[in-house]
């Protein structure tokens, strides 16, 4: 298959008043043309950061990038100037975010929101663009489009707008669609429509979708594959048969079991991790997952971890662990 | 668990009125629409549903931190609604009564949002000795140790007590909230979507604390929330709820692996199981449209627009709760 984008190395920092925070440390990932990635973590474990490094969106400063290469289509996205920036944005790489509210503009109409996508991108004339931005809703599954597309956000519901926000960043028909926890703000039976929409307009159109979730169980669904992030690191790397079946990493491992399934024997007690997400300005020495993992030794303390390779899609950083 | 009745809510209603439009009938939000429930003491009773289905209104209503439109709530056999009165006339605000307050005591509630329901200026031992000081049980000397008793309960270290909201991680600031909720030996704590403003790994660790303070208090517990799988996880039975009303009702066990309402089970099919094999085999019932507007819903059965295998009748007649076995009651006209 091939590849439509390469991560190699990525760091993103943000430089506080005392401090440096260190969202995102050394990231590096591949990813195939038509293909769902996942990306699982916690608050605070650096996907959304990824995500907006991806497009170069973190605002600088804070942010700076210590070291990195994005290659998007035999494009260095850090390299890139602003015009070409300007031409991936939104047009072959796009976004949709967790809350719809706050990513869709209130004073403007749907209708203006979709076509300055068009007119920008593919220089159609304003009729051109509402014919194909109204195509667009219905192919979403908005009911009457082309009297929805005159109203404004607010007349929306979340799920609703949440299709409006997928509609907006597929008109282009973008090669890679980044989706920040998509549905997180949706109630379930909103959320799985959501997902059903993803997943056919992935195999309808061959867009390739980052889906960034804290929820295991969407991932499971979703992604081929997935990387679990602690603290900024990628911990483990697998396919996700692979990643829910034979996890590796303590953090994976630990993370599955914590979480109470809708299919569990009754009365089967949770197994908490104990402790909190590390602060990201003030690590804990070696491998950051130490002072919450049940296996770690002294070596966690001092050095990360290397990785160690299972198979060719599965590995994982932890000293205790072999392959 | 003893059997005995705990709480006893009858046909309960809380509806809202809107601002009056001219020359139009002033309309209201059902927000909770004749729900008649029984919990027992020590049991956990779940409260599904989507957003705006009524559940945490329900919730309120049954501690009447509002006071609900029509029915009965009766706490160990008094009826709570009863003791609401109205100040200055008939026009007055209508206001708790003495004997309410002092009820109170045994009615408490934990809140969704960790960092908004505790106040920012205050210090954790003012935050979790405000119940006792409050209802003049403790002060001084014994009020701080009974404090730090409290914070060790709930697995925090007790030299915090100085210490203020924005200190604490989202998790911690549950435990002060939990903490807060136990420090009167409440007989009954309303949990509002305790768990779902916190992370994914610390979760675990407050609905494990919630199971170890039931045990240890013979607490009794209404756990509202939208996850189905922490709800199951915690709960005896299950009260599955649609536009201000209970669609479906059992034990834990049969709501999940026998769901009879339509509402049901597409709701438990659309909560995806964190296992890519069970997924892929899995049969989604995807709902269509979205939860309609409870200031004018739907004819006769308020899910007939979405439901899969509605008939015309569904939308004339208002279907009732029916018995459909031991304590399993559905409101459904085609099952």
């Amino acid at each position: 298959m091939e590849k439509l984008l390469s991560v190699d190395d990525l760091r993103i920092y943000f430089k506080l008043e005392k401090s440096i925070v260190k969202a995102v440390d050394g990231l590096s990932f591949d990813l195939n043309q038509g293909e769902i990635l996942g990306i699982v973590g916690e608050s605070g474990s650096g996907k959304s950061v990824t995500c907006l490094g991806l497009m170069d969106l973190n605002p600088q400063p804070p942010a700076y990038y210590p070291s990195g290469k994005i290659v998007f289509k035999g494009t260095n996205i850090m390299k890139a100037t602003k015009e070409q920036l300007r031409k991936i944005r939104g047009n072959e790489i796009s976004m949709i975010f967790q809350d719809p509210m706050s990513s869709l503009n209130p004073f403007l109409t749907v209708e203006t929101q979709l076509c300055e996508v068009l007119i920008e991108h593919e220089g159609l004339t304003a009729d051109q663009a509402r014919k194909k931005a109204i195509d667009m809703l219905a192919r979403v599954g908005i009911p009457s489009p082309d009297r929805r597309i005159t109203q404004y956000p607010h007349q929306f519901s979340g799920g609703m707008r949440q299709r409006v926000m997928i509609a907006m960043a597929l008109l282009c028909r973008p090669k890679l669609l980044l989706a920040d926890e998509p549905t997180t703000a949706l109630d379930v039976t909103i959320q799985a429509q959501i997902l059903d929409l993803m997943k056919e307009l992935n195999r309808e159109y061959g867009t390739s979708i980052i889906l960034i979730t804290h929820d295991l169980g969407v991932v499971a669904g979703m992604a081929e594959r997935s990387l679990v992030m602690y603290a900024g690191r990628i911990v483990e790397r697998a396919s996700t048969k692979d990643l829910f079946q034979k996890p590796k990493h303590p953090y994976t491992h630990a993370l599955l079991k914590s979480i109470p399934r809708l299919d569990e024997v009754r009365g089967k007690k949770l197994d908490p991790i104990p402790g909190l997400p590390p602060d990201l300005s003030n690590l804990p020495g070696g491998c950051s997952f130490h002072p919450r993992c049940p296996k770690a030794v002294d070596k966690c303390k001092q050095t990360y971890p290397d990785v160690v390779t299972f198979d060719p899609t599965h590995n994982a950083s932890c000293w205790e662990v072999s392959a | 668990m003893s059997h005995e009745t705990l709480l006893q809510i009858k046909d309960l209603k809380v509806h809202f009125p809107l601002p009056k439009k001219m020359l139009e009938k002033r309309s209201v939000v059902k927000a909770v629409d004749g729900i008649t429930l029984d919990i027992k003491a020590g049991e956990t009773l779940g409260l599904v549903g989507e957003s705006g289905c009524g559940k945490s209104t329900l919730g309120r209503a049954m501690l009447q931190l509002i006071r609900p439109t029509a029915g009965q709530v009766l706490f160990e056999g008094q009826d709570l609604t009863g003791l609401w009165k109205q100040r200055f006339g008939v026009f007055g605000v209508w206001s708790p009564s003495e004997i309410m307050r002092k009820m109170r005591q045994d009615m408490q509630m934990i809140f969704q949002d960790p960092y908004s329901s505790l106040n920012p200026r205050m210090t954790v031992e003012d935050i979790v000795g405000e119940p006792l000081k409050n209802f003049g049980i403790l002060s001084g000397r014994p009020l701080r140790e009974k404090v730090q008793n409290l914070l060790e309960i709930v697995g925090m270290d007790p030299r915090y007590i100085r210490r203020y909201p924005h200190e604490f991680s989202g998790g911690q600031c549950q435990r002060i909230g939990i903490a807060r909720a136990l420090a009167l030996n409440p007989k009954i704590i309303v949990a509002d979507e305790p768990i779902s403003a916190l992370d994914v790994s610390i979760q675990a660790q407050i609905l494990n604390l919630l199971e170890r303070l039931q045990d240890e208090f013979n607490l009794t517990y209404i756990f509202i929330a939208h996850d189905l799988a922490a709800v199951r996880h915690i709960s005896d039975r299950i009260a599955v709820m649609y536009l201000g009303k209970i669609v479906e009702i059992s034990d834990q066990e049969t709501i999940i692996k026998n769901p009879k309402h339509p509402y049901t089970k597409a709701l438990i099919s659309a909560i995806p199981i964190p296992d890519p094999d069970v997924e892929k085999s899995r049969k989604h019932i995807v709902l269509q449209g979205d939860v309609p507007s409870p200031i004018n819903p739907p004819s006769g059965c308020a899910f007939h627009t979405r439901c899969p295998i509605a008939e015309s009748r569904c939308s004339q007649e208002i279907p009732v709760l029916r018995d459909l076995g031991p304590g399993h009651k559905v409101s459904c006209h085609l099952v």
